[in-house]
């Protein structure tokens, strides 16, 4: 009896503190909510989808890139494994598009002749480029507001690919008689329901290669799924990884539990 | 309880490291050969356990400190770096994290199982202190390492620990400023973290080896609390117990692995994913889950203590909040003493079965409590308002009250159930007790 | 270790002893897999990262190199010289009698094929390490002041205490960069 009591409270007081983490809300902010297909990378064998990530970057270059920084992420990582699957051409294309700080020049200068900091073309092994300097100039060009890097938003947040996707397609009018501080935009996913950032998404801002629509949902969906691959890139890796561990140990068990019961079948226990 | 050693070295090699280094003979005669009660349950597989979660730990620890940047404006992008380029580093790194949480959950089922079949009473009092020493080691050890990411809650986490030396009075300051190289929680903190946090580890396997030592001398407790009389109680700790510690062991994998591989984040916070700012304070500091309980103890205590009627304040709630705190951990320590039964096994102590579980029941609320806000309002009745700090201090209360009352008073009062004669005696004659003869 | 130490006394073997040791080998071999996949990615963690990987290969772009000059640039780690040599510095390389040096080679095992004005090579003397100095020595080539060894104009030593030529890593030029990009590595 006291066996079964005390297996009880053990798997009672996990479950319990398991509950705890995802009951917690941030402050007021409404819970957020999946898009209706869901993430392919949840669960068991969860994975990316390749088409999804490749026009999420394409989001994030348009839409976002130009305030938000994504410093944890190379170019290099586009065509690694597990992710948007770029081949290593196609990388090199997106990075000679970026610029990126160059070092000193023959004569010791890191500025041209107007002021503006040397830089040269963007080579796969760099990190994306900052869109700001520093803090201070990211807040005076978003009236006081910074801009929070995009590389582990997804884990920065509870739920956060569910977070950000709410976010994203969450915009609305504030009700009636709330009031609201100059220059924020309602949006009840964000804690505190005012959020600096204006509604970066609307129909058709990015024109899509393979055809897609490029609707709100889509373009949030997608930059979603691109924002969970930099905050994650071996997720596939780690999901494969553990399908063989698991498979690997409860074999394990068995054996072990077969041994056991074999090295102890005449002891009286 | 010296035992007659049986190793018998069948080659030239151990002959001749027999009659200068005996360490093969004490292998044999501390993990191979040793008597151990043969009615040890699954309970009794968490040892070996947390042995093996201190390996982990030691060697991932050591391959994450090859890539790891103990500088605050480096911390926090080396442990990315970990994660995207060094090889299976987010494997290393994941492990590592989860490793922490499974160690304390190993060693809270280990304590509460020394609770129950009363391993720590006479002669094995030592034993269960440094038990309590090397918990304490890991709790300290645990929350440097938490720091070491420098993201929000490693900042702020630290921030309110060290103001914990702030309530003592007149030196408590300058301890702080002591402990923490400055005046906040900065470089300096973090770079003395990173040392002792690769320290410590090595201080509790020292311990570990005293902690077994200590074992070995008394012999292990078992289910039935009734001490090993001869040879028919026991079997030899190999092949037996080795084969079920494996067992046991892989069982504990499965579930060390499914938060690795599946839910690798699920135990921690996600505010640790933004850089550390000092400016910024999250909006709920708490720390990791294993050390909610003792934060709640802390937040409890809201009132002074002074002379009633007068304006006079003796003790400070602050102050008395770190006492509380500390006191909770010192009552470990006392355990042996603060008991007054002659029976070890909780089997045949029934009335103070009911009060154990509910001991666990209130560890676990002191857990959740230290999870929330505190001024969260549980229940109002009219004007009253029941809120999670005034459920923490009864929580806390019953604590205390468990140790400091439950267990004298019960252990005198108590009927114990008759109990069987021998280990023996108990396992032939299955797990009903028969009456001693 | 499961077979080894004392069984107890009263021991009735009721099943077949070989089915019960293959299945203890059996456990302990699963067992030792498990214990050497689990070593695997600690060793592993110590080879180079994929940051360090990304430089391994680097391109460079040659098109602004003038003749008779060189470009260093830093690749794995050590100075790389690109030079972009005059004729008169590849007719005397071609002119020397390459089978009687310390490291019999000749200049067409150490350039492209067609594109011999080009000279690509680890600027690190094979001596004890120092990098040498261009347009130095008695060779026209490069001269180590550490030692005072002389490579001649297609990086041979010629003189001094250097065992080996200055090693050619490999490169290539860039497809479709019209001979303007290489890549080393």
């Amino acid at each position: 009896m006291s066996l079964t009591i005390r297996t009880g409270t053990i798997i009672g007081a996990l479950a319990l503190a398991l509950s705890i983490g995802p009951a917690l809300a941030v402050g007021d902010a409404e819970h957020p909510h999946e898009p209706h297909e869901g993430w392919s990378f949840t669960g068991i064998f969860g994975q990316y989808e390749q088409q999804s990530l490749q026009r999420g970057l394409l989001v994030y270059e348009n839409v976002c890139a130009s305030c938000h920084a994504l410093e944890y992420v190379a170019f290099r990582n586009l065509a690694e494994p597990g992710g948007p699957g770029f081949t290593m051409d196609q990388v090199r294309a997106i990075a000679a598009g970026h610029q990126v700080l160059a070092g000193p020049d023959e004569d010791g200068n890191t500025v041209d002749e107007y002021g503006l900091p040397l830089t040269r073309d963007a080579i796969p092994a760099d990190r994306f480029p900052l869109p700001y300097t520093n803090e201070q100039q990211a807040r005076a060009r978003n009236g006081g507001a910074l801009p929070p890097d995009l590389s582990l938003m997804a884990k920065a947040r509870l739920n956060g690919p569910s977070y950000i996707y709410s976010l994203l397609t969450g915009y609305e009018d504030a009700p009636d008689g709330y009031e609201m501080q100059g220059g924020m935009n309602y949006n009840p996913f964000f804690s505190g329901h005012q959020i600096a950032m204006v509604s970066p998404l609307y129909e058709g801002a990015v024109e899509y290669p393979d055809g897609t629509e490029a609707t709100v949902e889509q373009m949030a969906y997608d930059v979603t799924n691109f924002l969970m691959w930099a905050a994650e890139p071996k997720l596939e890796a780690r999901k494969r990884l553990g399908f063989q561990v698991m498979a690997f140990l409860v074999l394990l068990a068995g054996l072990l539990y077969w041994s056991y019961r074999k090295v102890w079948a005449n002891i009286e226990h | 309880m010296s035992h007659e050693s049986t190793y018998q070295p069948n080659s030239g090699i151990e002959r001749w490291l027999d009659a200068r280094l005996p360490v093969m003979r004490l292998m044999h005669d501390s993990f191979s050969a040793f008597p151990t009660p043969k009615n040890l349950n699954y309970w009794y597989t968490f040892g070996g356990i947390l042995t093996f979660c201190l390996i982990v730990q030691i060697a991932t620890g050591i391959t994450l400190a090859m890539h790891y940047a103990s500088d605050a404006g480096l911390a926090f992008a080396s442990v990315e770096h970990i994660m995207r380029d060094v090889n299976f580093g987010w494997l290393i790194r994941y492990t590592h994290a989860v490793g922490g949480s499974m160690f304390f959950l190993a060693v809270y089922i280990h304590m509460f199982r020394g609770m129950y079949y009363g391993s720590y009473k006479a002669p094995r009092e030592l034993l269960w202190m440094l038990g309590c020493v090397i918990f304490l080691l890991m709790m300290a050890t645990a929350f440097m390492g938490y720091v070491l990411p420098w993201g929000q809650m490693s900042f702020w986490g630290a921030t309110v620990i060290t103001n914990i030396f702030t309530a003592i009075p007149v030196i408590g300051t300058p301890i702080q400023e002591w402990l923490v190289g400055g005046f906040a929680v900065g470089n300096p903190t973090l770079t003395r973290f990173f040392s002792l946090h690769y320290l410590l580890p090595f201080v509790i396997f020292g311990v570990v080896i005293l902690h077994i030592w200590a074992l070995h001398v008394t012999g292990n407790n078992n289910p039935t609390g009734i001490e090993v009389k001869g040879p028919q109680d026991t079997i030899p700790f190999n092949p037996y117990y080795t084969v079920k510690d494996a067992f046991g062991l892989v069982l504990f994998l499965l579930v060390f692995a499914a938060f690795v591989f599946y839910a690798p984040n699920a135990l921690g916070h996600p505010d640790n994913y933004i850089p550390a700012d000092p400016m910024v304070t999250p909006p709920h500091i708490v720390p990791e889950w294993y050390l909610l309980p003792y934060y709640a103890i802390l937040r409890s205590i809201t009132f002074d203590i002074g002379i009633p009627f007068t304006d006079i304040v003796l003790i400070r709630a602050k102050l008395l909040g770190v006492i509380a705190l500390a006191a909770s951990i010192v009552v470990l320590f006392l355990l042996p003493w603060l008991d007054t039964s002659k029976v070890k096994s909780l089997r045949y102590r029934p009335m103070l079965k009911p009060f154990f579980f509910l001991f666990i029941l209130v560890c676990i609320g002191l857990g959740w409590v230290g999870a929330e806000s505190p001024d969260k309002v549980l229940f109002a009745a009219g004007t009253f308002q029941f809120q999670m700090v005034h459920l923490g201090l009864t929580l806390t209360a019953a604590y205390f009250v468990y140790f400091l009352l439950v267990l004298p008073i019960v252990g005198v009062i108590e009927k114990p159930k008759p109990m069987p004669a021998s280990i023996a005696d108990a396992v032939l004659k299955g797990r009903a007790a028969a009456p001693a003869e | 270790m499961i077979l080894e130490g004392a069984f107890p006394v009263a021991t009735s073997e009721t099943t077949n002893p070989d089915r019960r040791d293959f299945l203890y080998i059996a456990t302990g071999a699963v067992g030792a897999v498990a214990a050497g996949a689990a070593a695997l990615p600690l060793i592993d963690q110590m080879n180079a990262s994929a940051d360090t990987l990304a430089v391994a290969q680097i391109r460079v772009d040659i098109s602004q190199v003038p003749s008779g000059q060189q470009v260093t640039v830093l690749w794995r780690g050590k100075p790389v010289f690109i030079r972009h040599r005059t004729a008169a510095d590849i007719q005397e390389a071609e002119e020397v009698d390459w089978e009687v040096l310390r490291d019999p080679q000749p200049d067409s095992a150490r350039i492209k094929d067609g594109h011999p004005e080009w000279l690509v090579m680890v600027g690190v003397c094979t001596h004890l390490g120092c990098v040498p100095l261009a347009d130095r020595g008695e060779y026209d080539g490069w001269f180590c002041p550490c030692h005072g060894s002389h490579y001649d104009t297609s990086g041979r030593i010629r003189k001094g205490p250097a065992p080996t030529n200055l090693p050619v890593p490999e490169w290539v030029f860039v497809e479709g960069s019209n001979d303007q990009v290489i890549e080393i590595g």
